[in-house]
Order: structure tokens, then sequence, then C-alpha cells
């Protein structure tokens, strides 16, 4: 199905099933641990050899040897795989290091080999066995002082790395109020639960992988390309995901080395990243510098804005994004963004939940803060002042038009359910007991792309709908939201639709990722029904455009008959993608948000306690208000998180992450995140897709630091603009104690 | 992991026995650090001895009015423990201050004093550490030293001690009672348990070879209002940055010992008449000679606001 005119009425519209805060449907099989995660698929590989990936522990340079002996030697080894004996062994194209180093090393925990035993405890056992001889080389580890090198990236997201419209630096030097300002934020771990894991089985020449991994598809493609076999030869099984955050969007170590070393031992393996591994042998976000220059004339009108980002990657790698909200959110004649990329020799930097706008929003809405300030204006006012509800970077007319854009909605809403016009402007003024308190807010922006999606779609003559698609559910609600569309779609209860994610044999979806994984795949459901409907009324007889599907009954005018008549003689399928056409081009789409935050701060120890947060998004049509808010309130979690304690601390001189374990890599615990509220905004988007949707589980975490930080200048009247703000940023700042 | 055989212990003279007789063997009770440590090969014991059954899992009254914790209580019993909660109650908030309550659970009075730093460099076996392997260097020195001790480190290691449990001992005056391998008992003073790293980071405490704790004793009660203050990153969960065990007395006078700062808990008893004067002035003599490192300097100021804090919380 080609979407490439707004949508009109449409069966979805009913909003029978779709728009419920329906309980996730696979629940029950989470929660009495029966879900199948890649580790655990018994029932496929019943006496699997183990194996224990070794990284390299150099953060650049080359093997000069390595003594095997003792670990062949070892108990239970079956085999030993590295790159000198694996064969050959590609690159992916998503893949900025090899995922099997040897002798040259990239990074630190780059793998370079995996020992394959018969139990766990023997291939850990004789891993530790093995002894490396590196050579060192010199590597740059510090993005302070490879930034001076960085250069423009080839582009950013599918554009040119820089924009400029009108004078930027004649309107700031002439703007009577201005803020030039440098922000940091450091790298981050997706520090997911499951780590990645998996089977990996041979038959003949063909290859199946149960997997963790949120783009089957793409990740097909990669085994294919680093193996050097027929994509069709490779099969994807990721049924179930514990957490990606990008961290599972391309096929890693554990996936290429369970497939060579089910090759070397001849029967299947599998393999589970060690946590340390999962911080410096997979991807992060990358640490970014970024200067905001705003400038604003005395009532509060920017005139000009710029963005400058610096990142840093392997060579061949990619930049952080963090520019991208600055090119959307205000409006100003006069504006620029800049993005550097620096070489740095530490692991690969990639995309983690919303990639880009995560960093960008921690700069760009503390500057707008800090301009308010400047005014003497509300935080709030200047940024409905500013709004616009065309694309204020494009250059040329006519303006490109957002399809929907309520951020001013949002931030009245917000300002109006948080309180805000109790928030003393004057900082560090408000107590509550001991207690420093201050309230901030911040803009929030997201895109809201979409991606062809397939699914296929079966009716059996029970009468049950069975949805299968090559999607992922990586703890996003998925699964419901499918079976809501399919459910909708066909007229029939939830019970009466089973739902198949994750596995190549499926038709392609959109996979999980950039927020267009919702929007995107069940629109190829709807696809896939529209079809299947069609099948159904030529079956029974009907005219497949007046035929009504509901109740588990089809209609039309006083004929009806069950839907499960249809498929009385053998199943009937639907199969279809959608396929987006250029209404991305004629409108904007993207999802706004504000978000509210309330801290507490201790003024003896300048320990921060985020007291209340609430989050207001216009995010199209919200197809299930509790899974959304699930997002969202995870979102707003991990916001948190960049904002008060999340940062992977570079060793300069060994070039590492050093806190590579979950006990030293801090993320929130319950005890930091207090009461959160979500508020959807009513938002039907009909460009966007047939299901009037867009994604949010990315927009969630967009500002949220931002707005943590500003609330802790409000409470303390410090401002800290090196991320993460931990206490011992703050201590000086706090008043004088006896 | 290697591979190790595992014995559990009949009675206490039983197991330093088995002790003395197996060079590579080591005690295990609750076992919430050994076994992290053994997987990563930092440990490698060839025998574990289990002493879970060995009964030292009872809190009893002293003669001279103090409490006496057998070595396996758990940390949770501890915390919990009526007499503790009334009498030395610095003791009972430290415990749950510290871990989480499933390693609460299982850790014992004995195991928390004997657990190792929480380092990242001594964790990480591709890395240098004076303390995991001796004479390879330090790779906190010149790396990430955050976390890490202000005082009384040396050129060989900066490793802190995490426990919580021990600081408030250490304000508490305790004493560690132990059975040594010729079946001999003795009681080492707490200040005198935990050693400073000098060049020889590798050991932790003062106990010999074999030896093993069989129970920890608290003197008499010694009243005044009892803090334990923790400061970390996050709320809950975390290794302290700082931390402060702090007993104020209604007339101003009092004892503090420090936390997160140095390779032992840290109390200096000649900074304690200073506390009618102020944190400044305790944490200025506490903390004379402190080397900082640029990563953790935060800690000394830290530290005064903390105790500030604990003194202000006990005037409240």
């Amino acid at each position: 199905m080609k979407f490439d005119q707004p949508a009109t009425t449409n069966p979805i519209d009913q909003l029978k099933v779709v728009g419920k805060p329906t309980d996730r449907i696979e629940g029950p099989l989470k929660v009495s641990g029966a879900a199948p995660y890649a580790y655990e698929r018994r029932d496929v590989a019943p006496s699997p050899a183990y194996g224990c990936v070794i990284g390299a522990t150099i953060g650049k340079g080359k093997i000069q040897s390595m003594d095997l002996g003792p670990a062949r030697r070892a108990p239970g080894v079956i085999t030993i795989v590295t790159a000198q004996n694996a064969g050959p062994v590609g690159k992916g194209a998503f893949n900025t290091a090899k995922l099997i180093g040897g002798p040259d090393i990239d990074h630190y925990h780059q793998a370079i080999a995996v020992v394959v035993a018969e139990t766990f405890e023997q291939a850990r056992a004789a891993a530790q066995l093995v002894r490396v001889n590196y050579v060192r080389t010199a590597g740059e580890f510090d993005l302070s002082k490879a930034k001076d090198g960085a250069k423009a990236p080839k582009q950013l997201t599918g554009g040119p790395p820089d924009s400029a419209l009108g004078d930027f630096d004649g309107a700031f030097a002439a703007a009577a109020v201005k803020v030039d300002s440098t922000y940091t934020t450091p790298d981050h771990a997706h520090a997911m639960m499951e780590p990645h894991a998996t089977i990996a089985a041979w038959k003949g020449d063909e290859l199946t992988l149960w997997t963790s991994n949120q783009m089957i598809d793409w990740g097909r493609g990669e085994i294919a390309k680093i193996l050097g076999m027929p994509k069709t030869k490779v099969r994807l099984i990721s049924p179930f995901i514990g957490g990606g955050f990008g961290g599972k969007l391309f096929i890693r170590a554990d996936a290429v080395l369970a497939a060579l070393g089910a090759r070397a031992a001849g029967r299947p393996v599998k393999i589970a990243l060690q946590r340390p591994l999962m911080i410096n042998n997979t991807t992060h976000r990358p640490a970014t510098i970024q200067r905001v220059r705003l400038g604003a004339t005395r009532d509060g009108k920017i005139t000009a804005i710029g963005h400058e980002s610096w990142s840093g990657d392997l060579p061949g790698g990619k930049p952080d994004g963090a520019v991208h909200q600055t090119r959307m959110l205000y409006a100003a004649d006069n504006r620029m963004t800049a993005t550097r990329l620096a070489v740095l020799d530490l692991p690969e930097a990639n995309a983690m939940r919303a990639p880009g706008e995560a960093t960008g929003h921690m700069a760009l809405e503390v500057a707008i803060d800090e301009l308010a300030e400047g005014l003497g204006m509300d935080p709030v006012e200047l940024r409905i002042r500013n709004d616009t509800q065309v694309v204020p970077d494009a250059a040329g007319a006519p303006p490109k038009p957002f399809s929907q854009r309520q951020l001013v909605e949002c931030l009245r809403t917000g300002a109006e359910r948080f309180g805000w016009a109790r928030r003393n402007p004057q900082p560090g003024q408000a107590r509550d007991g001991r207690w420093l308190v201050g309230m901030g807010v911040a803009a929030a922006y997201r895109g809201a792309p979409t991606m062809k999606s397939a699914a296929r779609v079966r009716l059996n003559g029970r009468g049950l709908v069975i949805v299968e698609t090559d999607m992922t559910d990586i703890g996003t609600g998925t699964y419901t939201i499918i079976a809501q569309t399919a459910a909708e779609m066909m007229g029939v209860p939830l019970a009466s639709v089973r739902v198949s994610l994750g596995d190549s044999d499926y038709p392609v979806s959109a996979g999980s990722g950039g927020q267009w994984g919702a929007a995107s795949s069940t629109a190829g459901v709807f696809a896939a029904c529209m079809k299947l409907r069609q099948a159904v009324a030529e079956k029974l007889g009907f005219d497949p455009d007046k035929a009504v599907f509901a109740d588990g009954r089809v209609s039309a005018g006083r004929k009806a008959a069950p839907l499960a008549d249809a498929a009385r003689d053998g199943e009937l399928v639907g199969e279809d993608a959608i396929e987006f056409g250029d209404l991305s081009k004629r409108y904007q789409h993207a999802t706004f948000g504000a978000h509210f935050v309330e801290v507490g701060i201790d003024p003896y120890t300048a320990e921060v306690r985020v007291r209340r947060m609430l989050a207001v998004c216009a995010a199209g049509r919200i197809l299930n208000p509790k899974a959304a808010r699930n997002q969202v309130i995870g979102a707003m979690t991990m916001g948190v998180g960049s904002a008060l304690m999340e940062e992977l601390v570079v060793d300069k001189g060994q070039g590492f992450f050093v806190n590579h374990d979950l006990a030293s890599y801090e993320v929130p615990v319950h005890a930091d995140i207090p009461h959160q509220e979500v508020i959807f905004l009513d938002e039907t988007d009909p460009t966007t897709s047939p299901m009037k949707a867009k994604g949010v589980g990315e927009l969630g975490i967009c500002g949220v630091s931002a707005a943590v930080a500003n609330a802790i200048y409000n409470a303390a009247g410090v401002r800290v603009r090196e991320y993460p703000i931990t206490l011992d940023k703050l201590l000086a700042g706090m008043p004088a104690v006896a | 992991m290697r591979a190790f055989s595992y014995e559990r212990a009949r009675d206490p003279q039983a197991a330093v026995a088995a002790m003395a007789r197996t060079p590579d063997a080591k005690f295990i009770a609750g076992g919430t650090n050994l076994l992290d440590l053994m997987k990563l090969e930092i440990e490698r014991p060839g025998r574990l001895i289990d002493v879970n059954g060995l009964g030292f899992d009872k809190i009893e009254a002293t003669a001279d009015g103090g409490l006496r914790i057998g070595a396996l209580v758990r940390n949770t019993d501890l915390a919990a423990d009526e007499r503790v909660r009334r009498d030395y109650g610095v003791l009972s908030r430290a415990l749950v201050a510290g871990a989480s309550g499933q390693l609460r659970n299982k850790a014992t009075t004995a195991g928390n004093l004997l657990q190792r730093t929480r380092c990242p460099y001594f964790y990480d076996p591709g890395q240098p550490c004076n303390k995991r392997q001796p004479g390879s260097g330090c790779g906190a020195l010149q790396g990430f030293s955050r976390q890490l001790a202000v005082i009384g480190g040396s050129e060989a290691c900066i490793a802190t001690h995490p426990s919580d449990m021990a600081v408030a001992m250490r304000v508490l005056d305790a004493s560690v009672e132990t059975l040594n391998p010729e079946g001999k008992a003795r009681r080492i003073p707490i200040a005198e348990f935990h050693r400073l790293p000098g060049d020889k980071p590798q050991i932790d405490t003062t106990l010999g070879r074999g030896e093993l704790i069989t129970a920890v004793t608290l003197p008499r009660p010694i009243g005044g209002v009892q803090v334990y203050r923790k400061v970390r990153d996050r709320a809950s969960y975390a290794f302290a940055l700082v931390s402060v065990a702090a007993v104020v007395q209604r007339d101003g006078s009092g004892r503090v010992a420090f936390g997160g700062v140095a390779h032992k808990p840290w109390r200096v008893e000649a900074a304690e008449p200073a506390m009618a004067s102020g944190a400044k002035a305790v944490v200025d003599r506490a903390f004379a000679g402190a080397k900082p490192r640029h990563d953790n300097a935060f800690k000394l100021l830290l530290a005064e606001r903390t105790l500030a804090a604990a003194m202000a919380e006990a005037r409240a």
C-alpha cells in the first residue's frame, strides 16, 4: 500500500481497540519467565557449547603474539577462534570497527578470540589462560584535545553537516541580550538489562541465530556480509529483547563469534557478552562539546541562534547529531549550525535513544533558560514567544510546515498542571525545610520518521487473526499495539489476535529504532489487514468497499456472516507493506513536548533529589496510552540519569571506559525517581500514516536532562554546564553551613 | 573461575586446622564479594572452607554491658536487632545504608569487614593493580580516582575500603575476635584491624594467615545522638563518596569516623575535641596531610559539609 495522500476516515478511527490502555499481551509470559530470550532457547538448541569472548586490553595497537596452548588444553575446551584461524571475516556496513580484531586492535575490549567449551564455566576459565602480548601505539582518547583537529563529516543524517540562514554573525553581534555558553555531555552506555546474546546453529550452509536485535533484516544482511554468505541462508530470530536503546540496532560480536564458534565446533554455540564487554566492546552514545549562541531583542524575540557540536569516533565513524533540534525548535531569522567529528580511538560511538536530540537538548534548552534569565523573562513565555509553525531552518520559499506542532499547547498545559506560577524566578530562594527547591522547564522535539514496513495477516477457521512480521518488541509494547491494530481492522476482540514477531522468515518490517517503529509497523499491519479484509469480503461475497468488520462478524446492509466463515475452506492470508510517499517532504513530521521538573538540593552535601516530574507530549494518535506512558516515564528516568549521574569515564592514558559494570556506571535506582506524570495531548496526524500516529519513546527523553539542570539552577543558583551534574560540581556554590 | 574443592567446617578448631593444612584455601560465609572476585580470578582459592555452620550467628550481651556479635550474623539481622537499634544506632544506620536488601540478607558481619576495595582498576584484570597483582603498578594513580582515597594512600595504592558497617564500628571502638590456626584466640581493636596500603596494598588487614574471625564486640553503649550520613551520586545502591559516622553528646562533644576516604575507616581521635568548634575544625585536623587528587579533591569539602550535616541532625 502506497501512503502518499493524507489519510481519510478508516477503520482505525473507530477506536474500539486502538487507543485503549490495554495491558501488554505478552506480559504474562514475561512475568512468569516463559518469554524466551535469546540465551534461554533451550527448546531450539538443547546441548549447545558455550563461548566466552576475550576482549583486547589495550586501547590501540597490535597483537604481537597470542599463546592459546594452555587454554586449548584446559578441561572441556572444544575450540578457540581468533582472527587468525577464523577464515575470511568481513566488516558489516553498520560497524565502524571489525567485530573480531587482530593483529590490529582498534579499541579496548575489541574481541580478539572466543573460547568454546562444554560448559560456560570451562569456557570462562580457559579464556583466562590465554596470554596475549601487545604492542601499544599512541591513541587519541580525549575529545577536548582532538576537538581542534575535528573535521566536518560528509553528512549529518542524510543532509549537509552545516546549516546557515541569514547573517548569524551580524545578528548575534548586534543582539541586545546574548548567551554564549559551552556545554559538555559525557559518553553514555545503553546499559540495557539483557546483554547482547546469541545462540548460533548451522545446518549445512544455513545459519540460524537466536539473538537479541532491534533490526532483523539489517542484521540478516550484516551477518551475510560479514561471513560472506548469501542473505537467504541466514535466519535471525529475536522475539523478545530485554532492552536495546539503540545498542542492539546492529550485529555485534556475540552474533558473529557464536556463528564462527559454531562452525568451528560443529555444534550450536551460545554466547552472552560479559557486562564489561557491553561497555567497551559494543557501541555507546558519544560525548559532545557544544557551543550555543543566542541573541535576542529586549522583548525576547530571538534574532540569532547558533549551535556548534563536536563529537568523536573511530576512523570512518559518525558524529552525534546534537544540532538537530536547533534547526527545528525556535524561529529566528539568522541561524547557523555546525557539526564536527574528531577521530578518537575509544570504542565505537553510535546511536542511543534519541541520538542527537538527547544530547542537543541538554545544551540548547539550558541556553534558552540562560537567555530567559538574561531577559528577565519567564522561560515558558520565552519559548512560546519564539514558536514557529514552519521549519525555521529551511532556506528558500515556501517554508515547509510542520504537519502538527503543539509545542505551545504542551508548554501551557504543563505550566498549568505543574503549578509553574509558583516558581520563584530568583534562584536559590525557595526552601522546603532544609532543602533548596527549584523548578525547571524544557521543550522537547524529536522527529517522527516512518519507514517501509510489511506484515502478513492470516485468518483461520476458528476466527483467529494471526499477525506475522519481523518487527521487534524491545520492551516498547509492539506486540500489543500490533494486536490492537489487527483487532480493530478485522473487527475482533484482542483475545482473537496472535502476534508473532522478530523472525526473518516473516515479512520485513521497519524494525525498532529512531522512534519510527510504532507508527511504521502498525501501518504495515494496517496495509496487510486491508488485503485480508478484501479477501474475506470476496470470499463471503460482500462488496469489499461496503463490508463492515465488527464484533467478529462481517456485514453489509442486511447481510452478515461470522468472520471465521471466510476461512472455513482454508486459511485466508493478507500480506502487504506500507510504503511512504513524499508526505514527509511536504510536511515536517515531528513530535513535541514539554518537561517540567522540581528538584530539592541538600544545602550541606549538594545531593540533588528529583521531587516531581511532568511530561506533556503531542505525538500524534496514541495507540495505547499505557504502553506510551511506560515509554515516556522510562525515557524520563533515563533523562534523570543523564542529568545527574550517567557518565562513561574515559581513562585518557589507557584509552578505555573505566566504569564498565553496573555498579560503577550508575543509572537511577527507584529511590532516585519520584512520581512521574505524563499527559498526551489529543492529536491525530493524517499525514504520517493511516494510523495517524507517530512515535513517542524517544521524545520522552528529549529535554528531560535540561529541565533537571534548569531546576537545579533555580534551586541553587549554580549553573553547571558539564554533565552529569554531580554534587562535586555544585558543592562550592552551596550556602555556608555551620 | 578456577576449579576449587569445598568443605564444610564442623567446628571452629577444625576450620582453622583445615586452613592451616591448605595454603591456598579461603573461608567462605555469605560469599557476596568472594564469588564475584573468583569469577574474575582476582581471588583464586584452591579450596573453600565454608564456615556457615560454625554457630557464630548470635548477638549476646557481654559481661561489661556491651554486645558480642557473632561473625556470621547477617547484616540484615544485625541492623534490625533491638539492642543495636537502641544503643548503637549509628551501626544500624550504617548497615542499612549499604548494598541492597538481598545482599544484606546474605552478607555476614565478618565478611563485611573483609570485603575488598571497589576500585575499578582492581576489578579489571586488563589493568595494572598492585593490590590484585603486586608489582604491576597502579592504574588509578594516573587514571580515574574520583572514588578513591584522599588520605593514607601510598604511591602503590589509593584504594578505599568500601564498608559502611566498619565505619560505624570504628566510631564505636569495636574489637574483632579471632581464632588463629594454632587454635589461639585474640582480640584486635578495630582501629588496628584494617591497614593502610603502604608498599603492601595486597594485604588489607592485620589478620594472620588462616586466622578466623569469630565475633565483633561492642563496648558499653556510649549514648549520644548517633548519625550515619552516606553521600553518593544516587540515592541508593552505591558506595559512599564520603560517609560520616558520628556520635554527638548533649554537650557538643563526640566522636566521628569517615568512610570513602581511605584504605580503612578513617578516624583521628585527636581531632574530636574540636567538635565543639564545628565541622571545619574537625576535618582540618582529621585530614591534615591529606593528598587528594584532581578527581577527588572535592571529598575534603564534602567531608566537612557532611559532618556539618550530621552535627546539625544531631542538634535537631
